[in-house]
């Protein structure tokens, strides 16, 4: 099946504001009629939820953690982007677009980027209102900084908790609908099942975390927001919660899974420093500002940091690409650290790592200057790893920390199952096959505060509220089935622990199907994965009951849809013969190591559709096509 | 990878089946534990010991291990998240403890708090303070420009040294009375210095403080116990701060 993303053609500063005026509106009085179910509470879900609630419709959101205000989008750092332009370098709207789709190597739809970019300054505005206490100067004015894969500084930040602040402001705006009635919000609850009647989505079934019950709600639509996948390499810097699972269920009742290959491994994290370890913790990409990424020039080097004089040192990203220096892409940046970590020319234990050293920064700023701006990046750094990044230069490796694809999406954000609208980092729309830093805060508010308002009424005003309601043989059926796969996690009692297994399968996956991926090892990865999957299912060792508290259960269940979705990565790896934004396969790459494209065969969005678990799944193509930016080779030298 | 000694460590930990179960004290070994494993990592570690031993693991909260979401919670030989400076459980780490050492693992206590199993507590009293009032009256989209209110970098820095707390309860654990004055007054604070929270500033902290003191917190008695406990540093002057924005929505 060739998809259609129903996107707008025109030319393109017009096509967002004309899709709005011809979308269909549901009228005030009408609103109340219907239902809307949210699940999760991160910048996208919060936002949504506030601003549907605040439009009339009654909404019922959801999240896994004990406050709507512990979502994940808490964590990030560095800041948000929007195409302001306060600074007057060059920026403009047009400017973020074309940023955004080259930086994603040419793998996201036009018309979707062209309203993000259009809608970013519109959430600053809007952030500013809530109170979000930005960074300013003395005279009162919004203060910018740069992020990787830009020449202009569009970065909002506040300090280095940019992610919490912006959170915290939807999560007041949210807070403000739960006390005026509009929104009723469930904490530790977890979506276990879509129910989708006749092929339409009509609710969720979930479990209560705390008294284990599993619980039905309907509605007229359903948003996920759920987050990303990239938990799926068991170490990375998402919180220990986010999982696959929502958006794998829905993928199970018949949603397409839209390029899943497309993960990004975050340039500077700290590095592992042993098998016992839980996650990695990212430093924000904020800090290649002012820091410098080098190694040194001999292999295996023994000398300490302040010791290797400066023609001992190889400034890779400086060298290699000039005009961007320290603040390449994401995906470039860290398969470079990568490639120096290879050459035997890293730097800690086992080598993997890479300096990120301030100390020019602080000869030409002062020390205090940046403690000013990263002063808490510092301070954690000192906290985990017990070196002062002023004194000595941080050690860095990439992380797995962000995942471009997700469930596919029309330019309504709706998924090809009616009624299931899918928002944020849980879609697959924007980014391409690379995400800039700084603009996965910007997505996740445009669709939850400007995007889901519009484009929901487009569906709900074609429908009867209150189709279906939670006494439908569906609902009976779906909350049965998941207590049975709850029940039988619990009856295997074998010998290994959940942890144990999802251990093994990250390793396998970072291994196979990370920063670098080949035929052979994704085959190998193919092979091992049911073999793993099997074994789980057998000699899985989880304790206690299903009517309780109990958190080995939740993951378990998080772990068995990993042990699914894993393979689904790995074949779409393996069915993309190219090399673009964070999928990098090095039988494609061009002499000097560069990702290389092939856009006769591949320029389209990878829709898979799944078949059951041993089953092949369908692959549907949706076709991109770029009438504005020009494909081509993706420089930053 | 690892070439550190180890060390093992005798822990007692607050064992509760559920809200209704009165609760005791267990003891725990922590074998093979390094200088570099978070604390939470060494809990990891009990735990996989007691599962595979048949044995129920210790339930705690925590998220994202980087200490900015807030869901960490736990009271360590009497101090809440350890007493480490602006430390948060999952950001202390083993270095701190040595071979040997006893360590004691409580939930938070307190009234509003009640206990749901193990080192788990209901916090949702803290959602309740911020739904009755801790936000601007702003709708989604037909706001001012970003740069249309000047706010000169020592207010939007002050704001933001309020708007850092992580909601997490550690100042309400480690207060004498149980009180959230400490994390209603951040909240109060940030928006009563920003022109964009002015407007609403004498309705707000009245609406925050009637719901501090309905959800059971107590009231403050000046221990500062609070900003010990608080793993970002939240300063005690915005307690009174909101002190005197109280006082000014009485007149």
């Amino acid at each position: 099946m060739i998809l259609d993303g129903k996107c707008p053609t025109g030319p393109i500063e017009q096509t967002w504001d004309k899709y709005r005026f011809d979308l269909k509106l549901v009228n005030p009085a009408n609103k109340r009629k219907y239902n809307v179910i949210v699940v999760g509470t991160g910048l996208a879900g919060a936002a949504a939820a506030a601003s549907l609630g605040e439009l009339g419709y009654n909404v019922q959101a959801f999240c896994y953690q004990d406050s709507p205000r512990r979502a994940h989008s808490i964590a990030a750092q560095g800041g948000i982007n929007a195409a302001k332009n306060y600074p007057n370098d060059g920026d403009s709207i047009y400017r973020l677009f074309y940023d955004t789709i080259k930086g994603g190597d040419y793998r996201a739809r036009e018309a979707d980027v062209w309203r993000l970019a259009q809608v970013s300054n519109n959430i600053i505005d809007q952030c500013v209102a809530q109170g979000v206490p930005f960074a300013r100067d003395y005279a009162g004015y919004l203060d910018n900084r740069s992020f990787g894969g830009a020449q202009v500084s569009r970065t909002f930040f506040a300090r280095g908790q940019t992610g919490q602040q912006l959170l915290l402001g939807a999560y007041s705006a949210l807070s403000r609908q739960i006390h005026l009635g509009s929104v009723k919000m469930y904490n530790r609850r977890e979506m276990l099942d879509l129910v989708v009647v006749d092929g339409v989505t009509r609710g969720i079934t979930v479990r209560n975390l705390v008294s284990g019950e599993m619980e039905s709600y309907a509605a007229d639509a359903v948003c996920l927001c759920t987050g990303g996948y990239v938990n799926v390499f068991y170490l990375s810097t998402n919180a220990m919660g986010c999982s696959v699972t929502a958006i794998w269920k829905a993928a199970k009742k018949g949603a397409f899974f839209a390029n899943p290959c497309y993960t990004q491994i975050h340039p500077t994290c700290i590095p592992q420093a042993g098998d016992y370890q839980s996650k990695l913790t990212l430093m924000s990409e904020s800090l290649r500002n002012d820091g410098r990424c080098w190694v040194p020039k001999k292999q295996n080097e023994t000398r300490l940091p302040g010791q290797i004089p400066e023609e001992d040192r190889d400034y890779y990203l400086e060298r290699k690409y000039p005009s961007y220096g320290n603040l390449a892409p994401r995906d470039i940046a860290s398969r470079a650290a990568k490639e120096q970590c290879d050459d035997a020319r890293g730097v800690g234990p086992g080598g993997r790592g890479v300096y990120l050293d301030f100390a020019d920064s602080i000869n030409r700023l002062s020390e205090d200057t940046i403690r000013e701006r990263y002063g808490n990046l510092f301070e954690m750094y000192e906290k985990i790893t017990a070196d002062n990044g002023y004194k000595t230069p941080m050690r860095i490796y990439p992380a797995p920390h962000y995942s471009m694809g997700g469930l596919w999406v029309d330019y309504n954000l709706m998924s090809n199952v009616p009624g299931l609208f899918v928002l944020g980092e849980a879609n697959f729309s924007v980014h391409g096959a690379n995400r800039l830093g700084a603009s996965a805060l910007m997505q996740g508010l445009a669709d939850g505060y400007f995007v889901i308002p519009s484009t929901i009424a487009g569906y709900l005003a074609t429908i009867k509220p209150g189709a279906v309601k939670t006494d439908h043989a569906e609902f009976k059926k779906s909350a049965a089935d998941t207590n049975a796969e709850l029940n039988k996690l619990l009856n295997i009692n074998g010998k290994r622990t959940v942890t144990d297994f999802t251990r093994e399968l990250g390793t396998l996956m970072w291994n196979n199907c990370g920063m670098a991926r080949n035929e052979e090892g994704l085959k190998e990865a193919l092979k091992k994965i049911p073999a793993i999957r099997e074994e789980f299912w057998q000699n899985v060792k989880v304790t206690g009951t299903g009517a309780e508290f109990n958190q080995q259960l939740e993951n378990a269940g998080r772990t068995a849809d990993f042990l699914e979705f894993a393979e689904l990565m790995c074949r779409d790896s393996l069915h993309r013969n190219e090399s673009c934004g964070g999928h990098f396969r090095t039988e494609h790459q061009t002499s000097d190591g560069e990702a290389m494209r092939d856009d006769v065969n591949y320029c389209y969005s990878a829709a898979w559709e799944f078949k059951g678990v041993d089953k092949e799944p369908e692959l549907h193509k949706e076709p991109l096509k770029f009438e504005h930016v020009h494909l081509a080779v993706r420089s930053y030298k | 990878m690892s070439d550190h000694k180890t060390m093992t460590l005798k822990l007692i930990v607050w064992r509760q089946k559920n809200a209704n179960d009165p609760g005791k004290f267990e003891t725990y070994t922590a074998k093979n534990i390094t200088d570099h494993h978070s604390f939470l990592e060494m809990l990891d570690c009990v735990n996989e010991d007691l599962i595979l031993e048949g044995r129920e693991p210790i339930v705690f909260d925590h998220d994202c291990r980087e200490g900015i979401c807030g869901t960490c919670s736990q009271v360590i030989n009497g101090l809440p998240h350890g007493g480490s400076e602006r430390t948060t459980v999952c950001q202390l780490h083993m270095r701190l403890f040595k071979d040997g050492d006893t360590i004691y693992i409580e939930p938070w206590r307190a009234r509003a708090f009640p206990i749901l199993k193990d080192l788990v507590c209901d916090r949702s009293a803290l959602d309740k303070i911020i739904q009755s009032g801790g936000y601007t009256s702003c709708h989604t989209g037909g706001v001012s420009d970003g740069n249309a209110i000047l706010i000169p970098k020592p207010v939007a820095d002050e704001s933001m040294d309020a708007a850092e707390c992580i909601g997490c309860g550690a100042c309400v654990a480690g207060c004498p009375n149980g009180a959230a004055m400490l994390f209603t007054s951040a909240k109060v604070s940030q928006l009563a210095l920003l022109p964009q929270g002015k407007g609403e500033a004498k309705a707000r902290v009245l609406a925050m403080t009637n719901t501090m003191t309905d959800c059971g917190f107590g009231n403050c008695s000046n221990h500062y116990e609070c900003q010990a406990a608080c793993p970002k540093g939240i300063d005690v002057k915005f307690i009174a701060r909101m002190n005197r924005e109280f006082i000014k929505a009485q007149i």
